[in-house]
């Protein structure tokens, strides 16, 4: 093992997590997290191409007026396909369970998340839900949409609302296990050295994140097993008609809906952080604001669901706390935006890949945010609130957010998840690419819904169309876009350079080991010595190897690092 | 504007001082840890946050049960009054022992008393399967009564309170129902433990699975305090 | 029917669809307000600070807490602002003027019928006299709907089992599309119609000739109120709530939207929400001072119905 430490160069044969067992069983065994975030990844990427047919399906519908290319059902069925996929199997485990599951430990130094086996769990929880909901799905499907309102999905629906109820029941224990982990993993297994403010704000956007997951999803469970049980007992829990009440299902169901939105941008968030400061060498500016506005927005986020519901029949003054809720946390996330702009202030920035996602994703948050706000209004929310304006609205944030934030993610680490550099080339074609089909389609989803066109229709009066028309041009460009990645991600896996350890010269500790890592990832566990994003510092100064005498390898000592190593070199 | 601040003086954690011990193997110490308090640690922090979630997986329900209670208060008065009082009372002592037994049986452990752990453990074992007894007897006679929520739903009192009875026999059955099941979950982990500390796998040295088993078996007991006085003593029929 | 054009429909024709607009406008004005210069200012870092060199070191600049202040405070001030603003628009909006016309909604899968206040009932149409204040009560006989005119900015659920109201005040005589906004079962989209506004003498027409015909028909138009008044007899209803009090149950001269004493000590106040229970859940809120007598009406009358005995009820004044 010691000879590794030596400067020879390094083949790219070196024992690693990936080649460490090659047996289809040491995958579906494994306990490794960077492991399960590849099975994680090749999971969500087959929800992802299935809630992406779906919403294929839609567009083509919406294509002309009165369009007959699918029926009622097919259509409304095609609408609750999309969103119960995207929402619950790929946009809520994208970035924690595939990202944060291979990055978390090792941007705290640790060999694995404190529970290993309940990570595999997790994922097998995960595809257990997964196949129960696309069995249902498609043998019959459901037609109440992702929000399963009540007493539509109680008494009225005649579709499977019952196996895709008891999908999402599933799959939120998924999560649970996975924030759990976090939680835990974050607590106790920070390598020395490395206190609660030294944390790269990845970490403390999961940590947040892990908080939502771990207070709302056990509600969402709930809640969906009370209208599966309902359907089978018909004794109208949430129907009116037989002494229930619809609102109730509405508050618990937003109680967990509307937090899980920042369990899809929190994450996002942190790996903004991240991808600023390594491409502008800076530290982020503001550090514990960017830090603390992730816990507001996790707090202040379980305060604001019933903005949701202000025509829905609740009274005035609640509707008025809420919208002045809904206000304030808007107030975290622009402090955020604020302080990455300061980030670039009289920074050193390169426009690699990743850092093209994060710019874009924040013309796309800035969109997404404001637009927010004329939801949070009073006035304008009972105009726009249920229109394609809304849909425009969460789809800026949910998949501007969570999509552009995921994929900023994914090229920042895959040299370090694969050990390979992907075409720079086709990295920034395909980034441009999705911006502007992602603008193309859902811009004009907001004019349409300004000029009244609700959502979930199936068909709509013909001077919407020109709307209709340049969206689905839109969702052809993205669609393209999105396959791009697929194609060079998957070729530099066989084509692509060698990454070397730190090909950005970014400061945190998953950064220290080689790519791919080895099984433990770190040789020695790291000691950290000193704050985190600090680019003025030799980079073997950042965290050095143990040496079990505790002491941090001073400079002159460190292995022969460059300060900031050129992309293309792969030596240490 | 931004003013430039020196590189942070916090000293280097000299914490960093225990080695590596992966070389030599220490036993129950997962391969991941650095140490057995670390370990225990994290293992408490997990259940701790788990046990949050419980409750809120239970607090769903409790929404629903208070928001129904402040729509007919009336009813719900009237449906409690048709609980088998005795039997929850009983069963409520039952749980609230054998939470003592468990909290004895870790103390037992951490004080090397093995051979009382292993039988604190089959007495808090003994006590959840007589709770589920007695519960098994009451939702026999609720059903032969017809106080089954659906098509089978029996009702005596005023022909209106008919619907919102049901409502609260709906809520009593799916939160006895979950609490039942977490029930027989905790039987099986304290049976495991059980199992494990009459092969002495546990002693002072390690006990973290005897704790967690002990955490998990209080939530269902705390969750059944609050169940009993809310679905059995609200008609306060405590004097007929 | 007539489609709505962009440029005719950025005027809202409807006097707190107005308001929704100098709202919705101001805040695309303050939202470009503040993205222009976020945008522009990344954009020149970008440009500007352009890494040089492979192993440049800028700066470490770690933050600076006046400024965290002045960009919390501020978005703070102009939320709490905006709060105001907003709040005061909704509140014109939720409170309808004590002098409105009276329409009567009913939502079912998939379609709306609406009741002018004459009596008289429209399928997926809605006609009503410009420059009138019109308030709707509304309820559904299946699932969740909603009422939406996009023209006027303004909607509102419409839920089984209780009344919600809404009101608006037409300023243009014209078409406009009606919608169901909550996504309600396989046909929601063909739950559409349209609302016509009128010159009121071209109202009073309109309504007269459909009356006309509907009497040509052998179905003479009575009002809401005297369609109650009918059923009251029918169902026996005014054997015990007798008008002159003294009856088994409470007279129910002057009670609607009057303060309602119960047995168990509460007061409520009687709404449409409260005198639809009273009809189908009467043991659910029993008046003090009178027995628990009175039979359920669920099932025995139609939503219709209830609203005619509401319309009934609220008359006796």
């Amino acid at each position: 093992m010691a000879s590794v430490a030596l400067p020879a160069p390094r083949k790219t044969t070196s024992r690693n997590y990936l080649n460490a067992a090659t047996t289809v069983k040491s995958w579906l065994l494994t306990t490794d997290h960077k492991r399960i975030a590849i099975l994680y990844l090749i999971s969500i990427s087959v929800m992802f191409v299935l809630g992406g047919a779906a919403a294929g399906l839609i567009r083509l519908q919406l294509l002309t007026p009165n369009n007959t290319l699918l029926t009622y059902d097919a259509y409304n069925k095609s609408f609750t396909m999309h969103g119960v996929i995207m929402v619950f199997f790929f946009l809520i485990p994208s970035i924690p369970a595939v990202l944060g599951n291979f990055i978390l430990p090792m941007q705290l130094g640790a060999k694995d998340l404190a529970f290993p086996r309940l990570n595999l769990l997790s994922w097998y929880v995960y595809m257990v839900g997964a196949i129960f909901t696309l069995v249902a799905l498609l043998w019959g499907g459901v037609d109440t949409g992702w929000t399963f309102y009540t007493p539509y999905s109680t008494q009225y629906s005649a579709t499977a609302v019952i196996p895709v109820g008891l999908g999402v029941f599933i799959v939120g224990f998924s999560s649970i296990l996975t924030g759990l982990n976090f939680i835990a993993t974050i607590h106790t297994m920070r390598a020395p050295g490395l206190t609660w403010f030294r944390l790269p704000l990845f970490i403390w956007a999961l940590y947040a994140t892990s908080l939502v997951i771990m207070l709302g999803t056990p509600v969402i469970s709930i809640t969906v097993l009370m209208v599966a049980i309902d359907r089978i007992l018909h004794v109208g829990i949430f129907d009116p008609a037989l002494g229930g009440d619809p609102l109730l299902f509405q508050h618990l169901f937003w109680f967990y809906s509307h937090p899980a939105v920042y369990i899809m941008i929190l994450p996002t968030m942190g790996v903004i952080s991240e991808i600023f400061a390594t491409f502008s060498r800076k530290p982020v500016f503001g550090y514990p604001f960017v830090a603390m506005s992730s816990l507001a927005i996790a707090i202040l986020g379980f305060l604001v669901w019933a903005h949701h519901m202000f025509v829905a029949g609740i009274s005035a003054q609640s509707a008025l706390i809420f919208s002045f809720l809904t206000y304030l946390v808007a107030i975290p996330s622009a402090v955020k935006t604020f302080n990455w702009t300061a980030t670039l202030y009289k920074g050193s920035i390169s426009l690699d890949t990743p850092m093209i996602y994060a710019l874009s994703f924040i013309g796309i948050f800035l969109i997404g945010g404001f637009t927010g706000l004329f939801l949070a209004s009073l006035g304008t929310d009972i105009h726009l609130t249920m229109t394609y304006f809304i849909v425009a609205h969460f789809h800026y944030i949910m998949v501007g957010g969570a999509i552009f934030g995921f994929l900023a993610g994914l090229h920042y680490w895959w040299p370090k998840m694969t050990g390979k550099m992907y075409s720079e080339f086709w990295g920034r074609i395909s980034s441009v690419v999705i911006f502007i089909g992602f603008n193309m389609t859902f811009f004009p989803q907001f004019i349409a819904g300004y000029w009244g066109m609700p959502r979930r229709y199936h068909t709509y009066a013909p001077e919407y169309q020109i709307l209709n028309v340049l969206s689905t041009a839109g969702a052809t460009i993205l669609a393209v876009g999105y396959i791009l990645p697929v194609i060079y991600l998957l070729a530099s896996l066989r084509n692509g350079k060698p990454a070397g350890n730190n090909p950005w010269g970014a400061t945190t500790l998953e950064w220290q080991t080689s790519s791919p890592p080895p099984t433990y990832n770190f040789l020695k566990t790291p000691i950290v010595t000193d704050a985190v994003y600090h680019f003025h510092l030799p980079a073997g100064d950042i965290a050095v190897d143990g040496h079990g005498d505790g002491q941090a390898l001073g400079p002159g000592s460190a292995p022969a690092t460059p300060a900031l190593p050129a992309k293309t070199t792969d030596e240490r | 504007m931004a003013q430039q601040v020196a590189r942070p003086t916090v000293p280097a954690v000299p914490r960093a001082a225990a080695p590596i011990e992966a070389e030599h193997h220490v036993e129950h110490l997962g391969h991941h840890y650095e140490s057995l308090d670390q370990q225990h640690h994290a293992n408490m922090v997990g259940m701790w946050v788990f046990l949050m979630t419980e409750i809120l997986l239970f607090g769903g329900l409790f929404c629903a049960y208070f928001y129904y209670f402040a729509a007919y208060h009336e009813v719900w008065m009237e449906a409690t009054r048709l609980q088998n009082i005795v039997a929850g009372t009983i069963n409520t002592a039952v749980l609230i022992i054998s939470s003592m037994f468990v909290a004895l049986a870790i103390w037992a452990v951490q004080t090397n008393r093995i051979r009382m752990a292993q039988i604190l453990l089959a007495l808090t074992i003994v006590c959840g399967l007589i709770f589920l007894v007695i519960k098994g007897y009451e939702y026999y006679s609720h059903f032969t009564e017809g106080l089954v929520p659906g098509a089978m739903f029996q009702w005596e009192g005023p022909a209106e309170m008919k619907r919102p009875a049901q409502l609260f026999f709906w809520l009593y059955w799916v939160m006895t129902g979950l609490h039942a099941a977490h029930m027989v979950i905790g039987i099986s982990i304290i049976g495991f433990i059980l199992y494990k500390t009459m092969k002495r796998t546990y002693s002072p040295a390690y006990f973290t699975p005897v704790e967690l088993g002990g955490l998990y078996w209080h939530l269902i007991d705390i969750v059944w305090v609050f169940l009993f006085p809310m679905l059995y003593l609200m008609g306060g029929h405590y004097g007929q | 029917m007539s489609a709505e054009s962009f440029w005719s429909y950025l005027f809202a024709k409807s006097t707190t669809g107005r308001q929704v607009d100098i709202l919705f406008w101001t805040l695309i004005l303050v939202t470009l307000a503040f993205s222009i210069p976020i945008v522009g200012t990344l954009t020149y870092f970008v440009f500007k600070y352009r890494r040089k060199s492979p192993d440049e070191v800028p700066p470490q600049i770690h933050g600076s807490n006046l400024l965290e202040i002045t960009w919390t405070g501020i978005p703070l001030i102009m939320a709490l602002g905006f709060f105001f603003f907003s709040a005061t628009t909704y509140l014109h909006m939720v409170v309808p003027p004590a002098n409105a016309m009276d329409i009567w909604v009913i939502g079912k899968q998939w379609m709306w019928k609406t009741q002018q206040p004459d009596g008289q009932w429209e399928i997926n149409e809605l006609h009503v006299p410009v420059n009138t204040p019109v308030r709707l009560t509304m309820t559904s006989q299946d699932v969740i709907h909603a009422f939406y005119i996009p023209a006027f900015r303004t909607q509102w659920d419409v839920l089984p089992g209780r009344y919600s109201t809404m009101w608006f005040q037409a300023t243009e005589v014209g078409t406009y599309h009606l919608y169901c906004s909550v996504y309600c079962g396989t046909e929601h989209s063909e739950m559409v119609g349209w609302v016509t506004v009128m010159d009121p003498g071209d109202y009073e027409k309109w309504l007269a000739g459909k009356a006309a015909t509907a009497s040509a028909a052998g179905q003479p138009v009575q009002t809401p109120a005297q369609q109650g008044e009918a059923l009251f007899q029918s169902n026996g209803c005014a054997t015990c709530h007798v008008q002159a009090g003294g009856g088994i149950g409470p007279s129910l001269k002057g009670v609607a939207g009057s303060q309602v004493q119960l047995e168990d000590g509460s007061t409520v106040t009687a709404d449409d929400t409260y005198l639809r229970e009273s009809i189908l859940q009467p043991a659910a809120k029993v008046v003090k001072g009178y027995p628990n007598v009175m039979p359920s009406f669920q099932g025995r009358v139609t939503e219709e119905q209830i609203i005619a005995l509401l319309a009934y009820i609220k008359s006796l004044k």
